[in-house]
């Protein structure tokens, strides 16, 4: 009944969107400075929205390749 | 009537007209079994899903709330772009062995994993009680939402309350008639326009009135220095806050008993983890509602309900046929996620409380009838709540919200863990929602800056896991 447990290198890949939307967000949370003349906060934000797929898609990878190799040994 | 509202009103229910037309014409030519209503015959592909959870995820609370947070609360709302981005991340480990479990045994609900998985009728009862009492106060929003939506786009033209029975009527007879498919697709059509009206708006609104976003933001930073940052224009949203909520949100967003449901139409496991790499970018659309709500800030200040703001600066920038644009795109934005939480709620009464309490033997054909006969009397008490409503809607949403997540501890240690016990996961379920409750019914949330629904969900984990470790017991 149980699912096969996830990658330990895929959920380090989806730990960093959490590490740097979530908890850090004492860092980044103020206006200064404003890049293209967004507050420093969104602007962050909505370069992680950006970021996020691409580690996701690292993640995404990894587990292709695991399913991959499993296949095989079938 | 005067002119602007007339062009304004046609627009309107031409797009709801349309839309709902869609709606009908999808899947005219399926057989409705129980399983193509529900689950779309389990044969949607990568796209069709993408819109599917998309058109559910962006509801009238994004539309209108999301603008109405970043004009009345300011840098509290950046929460919604961190959590939503998040709950994609967590649906990555959650949706595809969710997916393998329910297309081996032919899962339909929620309700239905927790039967299957734990072998328990009275867990899988309580997941169906409180899915459906989280969905209610839910449905009422996005009806309640329609009416706002179409009283200002019509000049206050029409009032409320004909347009909440209009639109009522209008997708209890589509979801009645065609189930998950309807919905699917019209969500294509709400999506295309409600992407054109957010560019629009979020980059027209600083435009016109500023000249660009960064003067914008230069003179909101120079009028409102504390407006853009945590905890903005409220007393106690601060950082523990933002990471509580976003933590609490962003494993709950999949617990919601429809998004749970709408995995089970992806065609493959693959889908659904595709799926999870590229959703975090639709949230980008949402930045730019927030966009809006902070130049509603300079240009309409004073407003006492923020849920107006983005409308009331649209009608005060755009000519009258583009706020019948919006208010089309806003209503299509209502009554999608309103008919799938409908058809949710439905398909949980009859098949998962009804049949396995009541009357088991029940064959499939009659549990579609009895759900399709729930979907009009659900419209109904919704429809009757939101005409007669008060002011605590926000906050029964979100006690709705703090409810779902407990569902969380069940779902992922079922998935994952042997050792996790039925037993533990109902005490644990009874403690989360007694505890969220009690916390926000006695106006004790934020708990010392913590999200009251976070607090539960962690004592809820306590007691899953520690009840499962003394009882030892594997299921």
């Amino acid at each position: 009944m149980n699912a096969r447990k996830p990658s330990i290198a895929a959920l380090l890949l989806a730990l960093v969107p959490f590490v740097a939307m979530c908890f850090t967000v004492s860092l980044w949370d103020r206006i200064e400075p404003m890049p293209l003349g967004i507050p420093f906060n969104l602007f962050w934000l909505i370069c992680w929205i950006i970021l996020t797929p691409l580690c996701m898609w690292g993640a995404y990878r990894v587990e292709a390749a695991r399913d991959a190799g499993q296949g095989a040994d079938r | 009537m005067s002119a602007a509202a007339a062009v304004c009103l046609t627009i309107i229910v031409a797009t709801v007209a349309i839309g709902t037309a869609v709606g009908f014409l999808a899947g005219a030519r399926e057989v409705m079994s129980l399983e193509q209503w529900t689950v779309g015959g389990r044969r949607f592909g990568a796209v069709l899903v993408f819109l599917l959870t998309a058109g559910e995820v962006y509801t009238t609370f994004s539309f209108l709330g999301a603008s109405g947070w970043a004009y009345s609360r300011g840098g509290p709302i950046l929460y919604v772009l961190a959590y939503l981005a998040l709950a994609y991340v967590v649906s990555f480990f959650i949706l595809p062995p969710l997916w393998e479990l329910g297309c081996r045994v032919g899962m339909q609900t929620q309700s239905d994993f927790f039967a299957v998985r734990y072998g328990n009728r009275a867990l899988a009862a309580l997941v169906c009680v409180v899915g459906i009492a989280c969905f209610v106060p839910y449905i009422q929003l996005q009806i309640t939402g329609i009416g706002i939506i179409v009283a200002v786009a019509s000049y206050d033209a029409i009032g409320r309350t004909p347009a909440m029975v209009v639109a009522v009527a209008l997708l209890v007879a589509f979801v009645f008639a065609r189930g998950i498919r309807a919905v699917a697709w019209v969500s294509v059509v709400k999506d295309a326009l409600m992407v054109f009206a957010t560019l629009a708006i979020g980059i027209g609104v600083p435009l016109v009135h500023f000249g660009g976003p960064a003067p914008m933001f230069a003179g909101l930073v120079h009028a409102h220095p504390r407006h853009l940052t945590m905890p903005g224009a409220t007393p106690n949203l601060g950082h523990a806050w933002f990471i509580s909520t976003v933590l609490l949100t962003s494993l709950g967003l999949y617990m919601w008993p429809h998004a749970f449901a709408a995995s089970f139409t992806a065609k493959s496991a693959d889908t659904l983890r595709r799926n999870a790499v590229v959703m975090p970018l639709y949230t980008l659309t949402l930045a730019l509602i927030f966009f809006a709500g902070f130049a509603a800030v300079l240009i309409v200040p004073g407003l006492a309900n923020g849920d107006l703001a983005m409308l009331t600066v649209v009608r005060q920038t755009f000519p009258p046929w583009f706020l019948g644009v919006v208010g089309g795109a806003g209503a299509l934005t209502a009554m999608v996620p309103a008919s799938i939480f409908l058809l949710t709620a439905a398909t949980l009464l009859a098949k998962n409380l009804y049949r396995p309490l009541l009357a088991p033997t029940m064959s499939d054909d009659q549990v579609a009838g009895l759900a399709r006969a729930m979907v009009v009397v659900l419209g109904i008490i919704s429809l009757s709540l939101a005409i007669f409503s008060s002011s605590t809607l926000v906050s029964l949403l979100l006690t709705g919200y703090a409810g779902v997540t407990q569902f969380f501890p069940g779902v992922v240690l079922g998935l994952y863990s042997k050792r996790v016990t039925a037993r533990a996961v109902f005490a644990g379920m009874i403690a989360g929602v007694g505890t969220a409750l009690f916390l926000m019914l006695t106006h004790r949330d934020p708990l010392y800056g913590v999200s009251a629904g976070f607090v539960a969900l962690c004592l809820n984990f306590v007691i899953t896991i520690s009840v499962s470790l003394f009882s030892r017991k594997p299921t």
